[in-house]
């Protein structure tokens, strides 16, 4: 699994940071940093739920 | 014609749910036709998936070009989020989404702590019989974005009078718009005062960081957004949240009990509640279709986050409150690119009020009857008699 995130989509909802603590993050303009690009166990199920929950569609997952 | 007629369907509800002829539009091909509380011909959207489709496709479904109130010498849609597209909503969107990151709002959770405390403390003081919404629900939100923005709270009478009007659908439209234009003034006043005197907080930061390239009119239409959104829906929440709590006595237990789980329990309570339902209304840009419906470019058309929130493509049993399961992705916040703005404040309000209400008062119960409220863009409750 490996996590993609689109800058320039992201709208800084902070759904994936709540859904997902160790696989991302914001910065300051709240825009989404990836902070583990190929999560596994928990944190892997825990950033599928993220990607669900982006309201911009900006995550994706490539298996 | 000034007033609104009877309220549409997807308006209207029996306490918390929304009506079953929703469940089964959601079970029936296509669309159905329903008319917008200002009266436009509009397609009802009503499916999970549909729903996300449209609020996910700002280039298909147009969030501008909506009528605007009547009765305002100036257009109560500048600097309003809710009625721009990409690129001016994105533009605008990106100069206040650093306020609201998650780590931002985490930092504000000490101070949310002690407003709930000083509210619950004031309740202990007074003793019951209390109205919930009065001395708990509206005030707690209230103070937090009046904290946040750099609104006077000694001002709330009054921002919360034009507010209630504001969001009253039975109210006539020339006055809903008259009152806009109010809040607008008065938050004009306040963007002048943060020019000669910019604060810490959020108005100050604004003009002191963007004030080259917003105009007074966009500050105050951002400011008087961000006001009411930041009161009335989270208002609505916490006095629905908890009714809705204390009529289920073995899940107000867990959320009193149970600090893990309070996060999910609060995504089933904004889940099951939507109380943002007047139906967020998209203009088609192009003819495209929805749901095998053919649309033209110019059509209206209406997503009830109520029942998208009721599909069964969301969640099991969707007409059930439980607490106890996992979060889902649900659009009570809304979805794309105007998708709440402040959801993780109103997360974190949620998750400190909720457990720390039934904590001080485990004997908590619904002392009257409450008076639910329709005809309002956020869905909930006038009062609630409480005792202890």
């Amino acid at each position: 699994m490996k996590i993609r995130a689109d800058r320039d989509v992201c709208i800084g909802a902070g759904n994936c940071v709540l859904a997902a603590e160790n696989v991302f993050d914001q910065d300051d303009d709240a825009i989404v940093v990836v902070l583990e690009e190929t999560p596994e166990g928990k944190d892997a199920e825990a950033a599928r739920n993220a990607v669900g929950s982006c309201p911009s569609g900006a995550l994706s997952i490539e298996d | 014609m000034t007033t609104a007629s009877a309220l549409p369907l997807h308006m209207q509800r029996n306490r918390f749910d929304p009506p079953s002829r929703l469940a089964e539009l959601r079970e029936q091909p296509g669309l159905e036709g329903v008319r917008t509380p200002l009266g436009l011909a509009a397609h009802l959207v009503t499916r999970y998936a549909d729903a996300r489709e449209v609020l996910g496709d700002a280039t298909r479904f147009s969030s501008a070009g909506m009528p605007a109130l009547p009765g305002a010498a100036q257009d109560q849609r500048v600097g309003n989020l809710l009625a721009l597209d990409p690129p001016d909503h994105t533009r605008l969107r990106r100069l206040l989404t650093g306020e609201f990151t998650v780590k931002r709002i985490r930092r504000l959770q000490p101070r949310i702590e002690q407003i709930v405390t000083d509210h619950l403390d004031a309740m202990e003081r007074t003793g019951p019989p209390n109205d919930l919404v009065e001395h708990f629900a509206l005030p707690i939100p209230s103070l937090v974005i009046c904290e946040l923005l750099g609104v006077p709270y000694a001002d709330r009478a009054e921002f919360h009078r034009r507010a209630a009007i504001q969001v009253d659908l039975t109210r006539p439209l020339d006055e809903r718009g008259a009152v806009a234009m109010e809040s607008r003034e008065y938050m004009g006043t306040l963007v002048d005062r943060a020019t000669a005197d910019p604060g810490d907080d959020m108005l100050g930061m604004l003009v002191r960081e963007h004030g080259e390239e917003l105009t007074r009119a966009e500050l105050a239409g951002v400011a008087s957004l961000l006001l009411i959104a930041g009161h009335e829906t989270t208002a609505n929440m916490l006095a629905l949240g908890t009714l809705a709590l204390l009529e289920h006595p073995e899940q107000a237990a867990i959320v009193r009990d149970d600090p893990e789980s309070t996060a999910p329990a609060v995504e089933e309570l904004m889940r099951f509640l939507s109380v943002v339902h007047s139906g967020v209304p998209r203009r088609v840009t192009q003819d495209t279709e929805v749901a095998g419906t053919p649309l033209a470019a110019g059509d209206f058309v209406v997503v009830s986050l109520p029942s998208a929130d009721r599909d069964r493509a969301l969640v099991e049993d969707p007409e059930r409150l439980d607490v106890g399961r996992a979060a889902s992705p649900h659009v009570a916040f809304g979805h794309g690119v105007h998708h709440c703005l402040g959801a993780p404040l109103a997360r974190m309000e949620m998750a400190t009020a909720f457990p720390a209400l039934l904590r001080r008062f485990p004997t908590l119960a619904v002392a009257g009857e409450p008076e639910f409220r329709s005809a309002t863009v956020v869905y909930g409750l006038r009062h609630l008699p409480v005792t202890w």
